[in-house]
C-alpha cells in the first residue's frame, strides 16, 4: 500500500502527467500534487499513479557519504563486530 | 546519481554490516522501537534486520496498515455496496482480499459482481465516465500518504461533474492512534520509527507531541534497509544521550512542513470525524476522515444509507490482531499463526494485506522461529 | 483466405481443408503430417519415451519477444527436454475465437515453425476448431508431445548433500514482460520474455557428460516454486545466495512498482539444475556457450540445515525462507 519508489522524470505533457522511467520500467504519474516545478531530470517519490514529492539528490548524495564513512571506520578497525553489548548472540 | 542508485545505494551490504556493527558496538540497553507503518515492518522482515541488530533492539510492531485497521462492519460496508444493483465497486490493492462476516469482496467477484481492484485511484474517474448508467462507489482506505490522492478524485468528480460516482472514506490518522496506543499504558515503546510517506503529506511536525508527551524519540525513517539502520541508530544515540525529540532521516523526501498543497487540498474536502472505531484497538476519536457536509452528495455512507449494515462486529476470540496492532504481542505469539489462519485462509486482516505483520512473518519470518521447521 | 477466422473455418469442410493447407501444412511442413492420416504412425529408436501435454490460455497473446505460438512449442519442448528428452513430435490443437484476425493467426504459425527449428521437433499431428464469439479468448492452444529420453534418472527426488544449485538465466523476466503489458498497469518497458527452447543446452550438457540431478524449467511459481518442490521431494534444504541470483534491471524496477519479488515470476526459458559439486563448473562452461543460457549462474547449494525448507541468505548477513508462492499472482500467464 504505501508503496513508493523513486523515479526519474523523462517527459511532461500538457495535462501535467510526467512519464517517469524506474529501472527502465516507464510509467505515467500525474504531478497534480506538486506545487514547485518539476523538470526533467528530476527525481520524485511515486505512490499509485501521483508524484508525491520531488527527492533532494544533495540529501541522497549527503546519506550515501555517510554510510560510506561508516563503512570505511568499520574497515579500518575503528568498529568491529566483536566490540558492543554481550548480550548480542 | 540514478533512480537506481537511489534504491540500491540505500541496500549497499557494505553499509549494512557497518551500521549493524555500529549499533551493537553504541547500545548499551534495551530499547523497545515501534514501528508505526506497515511498510517498515515489511523492510525489517524481509531483509531480515532483527537478525543482524543486537538482540538489545526490538520491534514492536504498530497499527500503519490501513487494511488491517478496518473494522469488519466497514468491511461489511463495501461488501453491501458492491452487492447493490448497477454498481461498480472499486478499492486499491489487498482490500478486496479481507473477510467481511460473512464473505470478501473477492469472492463476490467470483460470483459475479464487479469488483475492481485499482493499481492507482485515477482509475476510477475513468470507469465513471465509461458507465454513466452505473453506480461507482470508490472504497478509499490509507493513512495520510493516500488521502490527498482521494481529494484529487473528488476535485475531478466535481469539476466533471459525474454524477455517478461515490466516495466511502476510510482514511486514518497516525498521530491519534500512537496515542491511542501510548495511553493505553500496557505496551512498553521506548522510541517510534515515523512512517516514510505519511511524513512527506504532512512533515515531521505532526510527531512533535508525541516525543514531548510521551519522552519518546521519533526519527522519520525512510524505507530502505539502510534507512531503517540508520533511524535505529539515531533512536540509539538519542536514549544514550537521553534525549527524545524528533529526527528526520528520510531527508531527501519529507520535510518539516510536508507537501503543503496536498495537505490543503485535504483540508478543502475532508474534515475529522469524532470517532471511528480500529479493529483490534477499538474506538479512537478524531483518528479518521470523512467528506465535508457540502459533499454529501458524493458521499457513499450518506446516499446509500439504507443498505449499510449498523451492528459493530468483534473478531473471532482465537485472533490476536488486537494485540499485535498495539505491540504486545508478535505473530508467533498466536495459536493459530501459520495453521488455521494462513494468506489464503485469513482469520484477521494482519495477516491478508501484504503489510500486515502476519502476513510479513509468514512471507519472511518463519526462520526466526528458533529450532521451527517447516 | 478471409481476413478474419469464422465458424467455417472450424467446421471440417472446405474451409477448413483450405486453412489447414494454406497455413498450417504450408508452415509445418513435414511428411508425416502432410499424409494427413487420422493419426501419426511414428517410428521410435529404443529408448524410453517421455510424453508430455500442455495448454496455452496466456493473455496478452502477443508480448515482447514472443508470442502464444512460440510459448506453446518452447513449452512442450521444454517440459521433454527437463527429462532429458530429445523432442521429436508434437501434436497441436487451436481452439480460435470466430473473428480472430487471419494475419495474427499467420504469425503464430510462423513463430511456431522458428521455434520447431531450434530443437528439430515436428507437429505430426493436429486439430483446429472454431468456436463462437466469447467461447474462448482470441486463441487457446494445446499440445501434446513425445520425446527420446538421452539421460535418464533425472528427478526431484534426486538431489543430494553438498549439491549446487545453477539457474540457466536471468529470472523472472516471462512473468515480468506479461504483467508489463496488461493494459491497466500501463507500464512501458523494453523488457522481453526469456520464452526460448531449451534442448539444445541440455543437449550440449548430456553429451559433454555432465551429472546431472535434477533439472527443471521454472514456469509458474518460478524459481522459488521449483526449489521449494525439491526441498520437498528430496528431504532436503536448499541454500541459496540472494546476490547471486541474476535478475534483469526492469524485473527489479516492476517488482519495486508492484510489491512483487522475481522469484515468484514465471520463466518460460530458465531452466534450473541440481548437480554434484564436482560438475558445476563444467556445467557452466557448456552452458555459458549458448545464446539462451549465457547468463548462467551457480546461486546456491543443498544441505540440511532446515530440511524441506528453502533458505535465502541475503548480502549482510541475514536470512530467511523462500516460501512457496500462493494464491494466483497473475492469471493467464502461460
Amino acid at each position: 500500500m504505501c508503496l513508493s519508489i523513486p523515479s526519474r522524470v523523462v517527459e511532461i505533457d500538457e495535462n501535467n502527467y510526467a512519464t517517469v522511467d524506474t529501472m527502465g520500467v516507464k510509467r505515467k504519474v500525474t504531478l497534480d500534487l506538486i506545487a514547485e516545478e518539476v523538470n526533467i531530470g528530476d527525481y520524485v517519490l511515486i505512490h499509485v499513479g501521483f508524484a508525491m514529492n520531488k527527492i533532494s539528490k544533495e540529501h541522497a548524495e549527503d546519506s550515501i557519504a555517510a554510510y560510506n564513512e561508516i563503512a570505511e571506520a568499520m574497515r579500518d578497525g575503528e568498529i568491529s563486530d566483536e566490540e558492543g553489548n554481550n548480550n548480542y548472540v | 546519481m540514478s533512480e537506481v542508485d537511489l534504491i540500491e545505494g540505500f541496500r549497499d551490504p557494505e553499509h549494512m554490516k557497518a551500521l549493524a556493527s555500529l549499533i551493537t558496538k553504541e547500545c548499551k540497553s534495551k530499547i523497545n522501537i515501534m514501528e508505526v507503518c506497515g511498510g517498515h515492518t515489511h523492510t525489517i522482515m524481509k531483509f531480515g534486520l532483527s537478525q543482524i541488530l543486537p538482540e538489545f533492539i526490538e520491534f514492536v510492531h504498530g497499527p500503519g496498515c490501513p487494511v488491517c485497521i478496518m473494522p469488519k462492519e466497514r468491511i461489511d460496508h463495501a461488501i453491501a455496496l458492491a452487492s447493490m444493483p448497477n454498481t461498480i465497486l472499486a478499492t486499491l490493492g489487498d482490500m478486496i482480499r479481507v473477510p467481511g462476516s460473512k464473505t470478501s469482496l473477492q469472492k463476490l467477484r467470483a460470483e459475479g459482481k464487479d469488483v475492481r481492484s485499482l493499481y492507482s485511484p485515477l482509475d476510477v474517474i475513468k470507469i465513471a465516465q465509461e458507465n454513466p448508467d452505473k453506480n461507482v462507489v470508490f472504497f478509499a482506505i490509507g493513512f495520510e500518504t493516500t488521502t490527498p490522492m482521494s481529494a484529487v478524485l473528488v476535485q475531478q468528480a466535481i469539476e466533471k461533474k459525474l454524477t455517478n460516482l461515490f466516495f466511502h472514506i476510510n482514511h486514518v490518522t497516525v498521530p491519534e492512534a500512537v496515542d491511542a496506543i501510548m495511553s493505553g499504558g500496557d505496551a512498553k515503546i521506548d522510541a517510534f520509527l515515523g512512517p516514510s510517506h505519511v511524513s512527506v503529506i504532512t512533515g515531521y511536525k505532526i510527531y512533535e507531541p508525541i516525543a514531548k508527551t510521551y519522552h519518546t524519540p521519533v526519527v522519520v525513517s525512510g524505507f530502505e534497509p539502510t534507512d531503517v539502520m540508520e533511524s535505529v541508530l539515531r533512536v540509539v544515540r538519542q536514549v544514550n544521550e537521553g534525549k527524545s525529540i524528533v529526527e528526520n532521516e528520510y531527508a531527501r523526501a519529507v520535510s518539516r512542513e510536508g507537501n503543503l498543497k496536498a495537505q490543503a487540498l485535504v483540508n478543502t474536502y475532508f474534515e475529522k470525524r469524532s470517532h471511528f472505531r480500529w479493529r483490534g484497538i477499538g474506538d479512537i476519536p478524531n483518528s479518521a476522515l470523512k467528506l465535508k457536509a457540502e459533499y454529501a452528495a458524493y458521499d457513499a455512507e450518506i446516499v446509500f444509507d439504507e443498505v449499510l449494515p449498523k451492528t459493530e462486529l468483534n473478531d473471532h476470540k482465537m485472533c490476536i490482531c488486537g494485540d499485535i496492532l498495539k505491540g504486545r504481542a508478535k505473530p508467533f505469539d498466536c495459536k493459530v499463526f501459520g495453521k488455521a489462519c494462513t494468506p489464503s485462509n485469513p482469520m484477521g486482516s494482519c495477516m491478508v494485506s501484504s503489510e500486515g505483520a502476519c502476513s510479513a512473518y509468514f512471507k519472511y519470518g518463519k526462520l526466526n522461529l528458533k529450532g521451527a521447521r517447516a | 483466405m478471409s481476413k478474419k477466422i469464422l465458424l467455417s473455418h472450424g467446421g471440417g469442410g472446405e474451409e477448413t481443408q483450405n486453412l489447414i493447407k494454406d497455413l498450417f501444412f504450408k508452415h509445418f511442413d513435414n511428411e508425416i503430417l502432410l499424409r494427413m492420416e487420422d493419426a501419426a504412425s511414428l517410428v521410435m529408436h529404443d529408448h524410453k519415451i517421455a510424453f508430455t501435454t500442455d495448454s496455452f490460455v496466456v493473455s496478452p497473446l502477443f508480448f515482447k519477444g514472443g508470442n502464444i505460438g512460440k510459448l506453446a512449442i518452447a513449452g512442450t519442448v521444454n517440459d521433454l527436454s527437463m527429462m532429458g528428452a530429445k523432442p521429436r513430435y508434437m501434436t497441436c490443437s487451436f481452439m480460435i475465437e470466430e473473428g480472430f484476425l487471419y494475419s495474427h493467426l499467420e504469425e503464430i504459425v510462423i513463430s511456431m515453425r522458428d521455434e520447431m527449428a531450434k530443437s528439430g521437433v515436428k507437429i505430426v499431428a493436429g486439430d483446429t476448431k472454431v468456436v463462437p464469439r466469447g467461447g474462448v479468448d482470441g486463441l487457446f492452444i494445446n499440445t501434446a508431445g513425445i520425446g527420446e529420453i538421452m539421460c535418464e534418472n533425472i528427478s526431484a527426488h534426486n538431489l543430494e548433500n553438498d549439491d549446487v544449485i545453477i539457474v540457466s538465466n536471468e529470472v523472472g523476466n516471462h512473468g515480468a514482460c506479461i504483467l508489463a503489458t496488461r493494459e491497466e498497469i500501463e507500464l512501458e518497458s523494453d523488457l522481453q520474455t526469456d520464452c526460448t527452447s531449451l534442448w539444445k543446452p541440455v543437449e550440449a550438457l548430456i553429451n559433454a557428460g555432465v551429472k546431472i540431478h535434477a533439472l527443471r524449467d521454472a514456469t509458474r511459481g518460478g524459481l522459488s516454486a521449483v526449489l521449494n518442490e525439491w526441498a520437498v521431494t528430496s528431504h532436503v534444504c536448499i541454500e541459496v545466495d540472494e546476490a547471486k541470483i541474476p535478475v534483469a534491471k526492469e524485473v527489479r524496477g516492476v517488482c519495486e512498482l508492484l510489491g512483487f519479488e522475481p522469484y515468484e515470476f514465471a520463466n518460460e526459458g530458465t531452466m534450473v539444475i541440481a548437480l554434484p559439486k564436482k560438475e558445476a563448473h563444467r556445467a557452466v562452461e557448456v552452458l555459458k556457450q549458448f545464446n539462451e543460457t549465457a547468463k548462467v549462474a551457480i546461486i546456491g547449494y543443498v544441505s540440511n540445515i532446515y530440511v524441506d525448507k528453502v533458505v535465502l541468505h541475503t548480502p549482510w548477513g541475514s536470512e530467511r525462507f523462500l516460501e512457496p508462492p500462493k494464491g494466483e499472482l497473475l492469471p493467464r500467464i502461460c
